[in-house]
């Protein structure tokens, strides 16, 4: 059985030119143990569709879709309630900006604590010590220390270590990453890349990696979903998609990167291709 | 070479200000009041049904309309002298209306120009400027217009002056803020570097960039000032009677506070109404001119 | 010939003063680099966040002073500490930044952004002025439809090319490149790229090209120097950068960058399932 499954999923904005759809038809699912990788150009919806199946999207947005399950229950029906314990506690989220996505009035390891007090039933001491337990998880060294340290006294490859640590703490079933290496360093990207792997491995949960960098894709995943203006044009297993990408924009979008260049020139997508090219092969 | 098609039906400048502004219901009502009471100013003379200052000597304390013994030509009523309430609050507001717009315009003018002297080069400068500028935030704001006009002499002219002195710090840190955080951004650096010299940069670059909150800021003081200009009429210290003016009407009036409400009521309510109109009204624009708290 | 740019020994040295609980100390953030770029060539500068590469650019362009050591442009020793730039110099060097949101002026439409360096730095008519305008924005890629909009209407990948042409308005001799295209989209990175190479042929331009991405600074440079805390730890041409890194951080940033070659993706899902296979075997056993 799929942990997440969504079909048909719309997102639509109220704005000042009228309706925006944002996401447009988006149907996946994700198993346990699984690492997908939604693959896409600023505005393919991205994002956008992860946080409308959290419901986690303002008022402006209209959200349907016809199917939305996690683990067997139906997130559509359930009330908001329900639906914030089960965000939060099974299903947990990691953001592109590390330091802003901690409080900065509050020491690392209040925060955490208070991730376990919300979702779990243990005292205090035992919090402290799950903490503890956590941050050693996450690599953080001399964590005991580190527990006492507001966010900006680390360093941004820490603070994404502390939101891992975060997400982690109530043993989700599925972590959604969207864009958690973006602003971070490559050499800290690489070991943000490999402690996710391999706690995803270590825990055999669902990992849903948002990003719209290739590197990161051939890095992580083993099923890829590639969107372009809210639509998903190619699902592939990553090795398929890298060897033999069946959407033309797939291929251009591959095309591009530095490393695949041919002579002096890099191919650019919009020379090659108009949308109705990219959206006729498209699965629905 | 192609390029990326832009995104289709951008809407003008106007259009999506106007979105954002209409979306807040209260500051429409605000801005159809203000209007309103901008037109009866201008058109005073017009609409008014008797002169400001004209007394009619049978008719003292006269109540409105509706009541007992009111006339329908007299529809708020007399004051002690004879005089029509609602044509003395219609040129009333021309005075309170003119007050708003000098006061703003004096201490906009030269709020920006300190703020921006301030904030664009740092240092002593800045120091020694907001140090003043916090002396004069120290002080309550009325007690400091009060000690000016009794400096300057009682009278419309000074009492704006006064009421300008003691709005300008606002505008002379919000305008430190913004150039603030505005010359450190990209657009101002690739200025230097294409050679833009000091005042280019203060006054072409960086201040237009400045402007948002700046406008919303001019509208919370336009009400400030009719406020605080009341306040020194009230306290004998602005208009001078017999002008129409609404703070200087209420302070005629004290005296008939138990025998004639009216007399009083009615000047407060229009401060009451206009204030509350420009403010929601300011409301509405930092909806609409505020980048932060656009929703799209 | 002497080259375009030539950085002898450059460091600068911030201060930082004490308050109350903590003393004053001086922060090195450049420490003591030299490199040269000839004409017509790209010199990338490589490094992480806080290595100082941003710092040493804005020293490149004349925004800031150095602390110590020569910086001479077309071999003319500059030191802006103690003598005013000429227009001469000034238009000789020019930067085109990382966010292409920000380095734009949001006021100001797109044609008043061109002009204002020739307003500036020369004396010409209107007219020609804005003919000038014209042709740069054909040149980069745009239309004259877009002379008198807004930044806000144009897409990331079009404020960079517009950022490019006010950057080239006054015939510099060196543009410098803080990361031009780590803010774009893979098809946008591509296209801006190719353009910055256009360019670069057709005007003989210098590029200092700053950039923490490998695979791109491997597209484009001809030299490579990489920073660390503020120190090049190695610095050579592409080739021998690239092929064989002398130094251990050099090493480590490469072995750090993703890679995207089939044999790497088929490597990792093998070493994966052979993860899996023997987490599950004793288990089985």
């Amino acid at each position: 059985m799929s942990l997440l499954q969504i079909e048909n999923l719309v997102v639509e904005f109220q704005t000042a030119s009228g309706p925006f759809r944002a996401v447009d038809g988006v149907s996946l699912k994700v198993d346990p143990g699984e690492v997908l990788a939604i693959v896409g150009e600023s505005g393919s919806g991205k994002s956008v569709a992860m946080l409308a199946a959290m419901g986690l999207l303002p008022w402006t947005a209209k959200v349907t879709a016809d199917r939305l399950e996690f683990d067997g229950r139906d997130m559509l029906a359930m009330s908001d309630r329900d639906r914030r314990r089960v965000v939060g506690k099974e299903i947990a989220m990691i953001f592109q900006e590390p330091i802003a996505s901690l409080n900065p009035c509050f020491t690392v390891g209040f925060q955490i604590e208070e991730v376990l007090r919300i979702h779990t039933g243990l005292d205090r001491r035992a919090r402290r010590i799950r903490a503890l337990e956590l941050f050693e998880q996450v690599g953080i060294p001399a964590a005991e220390e580190r527990l006492g340290h507001y966010p900006h006294q680390m360093s941004g490859g820490q603070c994404q270590r502390v939101m891992i640590a975060c997400a982690l703490a109530c043993n989700p079933k599925l972590l959604i990453a969207d864009e958690p290496t973006t602003a971070l360093d490559v050499t800290i990207q690489k070991q943000i890349l490999d402690l996710l792997v391999e706690l995803q491995a270590e825990h055999g949960m669902g990992l849903i990696m948002i990003t719209h960098d290739m590197g990161v894709v051939a890095e992580t995943a083993d099923r890829v979903i590639v969107q372009y203006k809210g639509r998903k044009i190619e699902e592939a297993d990553v090795l398929t998609l890298f060897e033999n990408p069946k959407n033309a924009y797939t291929r251009a979008l591959l095309s591009a990167l530095p490393e695949n260049a041919v002579g002096g020139r890099l191919p650019t997508i919009s020379e090659l291709l108009s949308d109705e090219q990219i959206f006729a092969g498209a699965p629905r | 070479m192609s390029t990326v098609t832009t995104q289709t039906g951008h809407p003008s400048a106007l259009a999506e200000f106007w979105y954002y502004f209409s979306r807040n219901k209260g500051a429409v009502i605000g801005l159809a009041v203000f209007l309103l009471v901008l037109f009866v100013a201008v058109f005073a003379p017009l609409v008014a049904p008797h002169g400001p200052t004209e007394q009619l000597r049978d008719k003292l304390l006269l109540p409105p309309a509706w009541m007992e013994g009111g006339e329908a030509s007299y529809l708020l009523g007399t004051d002690a002298v004879g005089r029509d309430i609602l044509s003395r609050l219609i040129y009333g507001s021309r005075f309170s209306l003119f007050i708003g717009l000098v006061v703003v315009t004096l201490s906009v003018i030269s709020g920006v120009l300190i703020g921006l002297v301030a904030g664009y080069f740092r240092g002593r400068v800045d120091t020694f400027i907001m140090r003043i500028m916090d002396i004069i935030l120290a002080f309550p704001s009325l007690l400091l217009a009060l000690v000016l006009v009794a400096v300057l002499g009682p009278g419309l002219l000074n009492a704006m002056i006064a009421i300008s002195l003691v709005n300008q710090p606002h505008f002379v840190r919000l305008t430190r803020a913004a150039v603030m955080a505005e010359k450190s951004k990209d657009y101002v650096v690739g200025s230097r570097v294409a050679g833009a010299g000091t005042f280019r940069l203060m006054f072409l670059t960086i201040l237009p960039n400045c402007l948002a909150p700046l406008i919303v800021q001019a509208t919370l003081a336009f009400s400030a000032a009719i406020l605080d200009a009341a306040a020194l009429g009230f306290l004998g210290m602005g208009a001078q009677p017999p002008t129409p003016e609404w703070g200087t009407m209420l302070a005629e009036a004290r005296e008939f506070i138990q025998r004639a409400w009216w007399v009083v009521t009615f000047p407060g309510l229009a401060i009451l109404v206009t204030v509350l109109a420009i403010n929601l009204m300011g409301d509405g624009l930092r909806d609409a001119l505020d980048p932060k708290l656009k929703r799209s | 010939m002497t080259p375009v740019l030539e950085a002898r020994d450059i460091t600068r040295d911030y201060h930082v003063p004490g308050s109350l609980f903590k003393k004053s100390r001086t922060v090195h953030a450049v420490k003591g680099v030299s490199f040269s770029v000839g004409e017509g060539k790209t010199l990338a500068i490589v490094g992480e966040s806080g290595c100082g590469k941003s710092t040493l650019a804005r020293i490149v362009t004349m925004i800031d002073p150095a602390t110590s050591g020569d910086l001479l442009i077309d071999g003319r020793r500059i030191d802006i500490a103690t003598e005013p730039l000429t227009a001469d110099m000034r238009s000789k060097v020019q930067i085109v930044f990382q966010n292409p949101y920000g380095s734009l002026n949001p006021r100001r439409k797109i044609g008043e952004i061109l002009t204002e360096p020739l307003i500036i730095n020369a004396k010409m008519r209107a007219d020609e002025r804005e003919a000038r305008a014209m042709a740069m924005l054909k040149k980069v890629g745009l239309e004259e439809k877009h002379y008198g909009r807004y930044p806000h209407m144009f897409s990331g990948g079009q404020r960079q090319r517009v950022a490019i042409a006010r950057a080239l308005m006054l015939n510099p001799r060196l543009l410098v490149l803080d990361e031009p295209v780590s803010a774009l989209d893979l098809s946008v990175q591509a296209q801006v790229l190719n353009l910055l190479a256009d360019l670069q042929s057709e005007f003989q331009l210098t590029y200092v090209f700053i950039s923490h991405d490998l695979s791109v600074v491997r597209h484009i440079a001809d030299d490579v120097m990489v920073m660390y805390f503020g120190e090049a730890v190695e610095y050579g041409s592409r080739d021998a950068v690239f092929n064989d890194p002398q130094h251990s951080y050099t090493r480590t940033l490469f072995a750090a960058t993703p890679r995207v070659d089939i044999e790497a993706i088929r490597a990792r899902l093998a070493r994966k399932s052979a993860a899996a296979s023997g987490a599950s075997a004793p288990a089985a056993l």
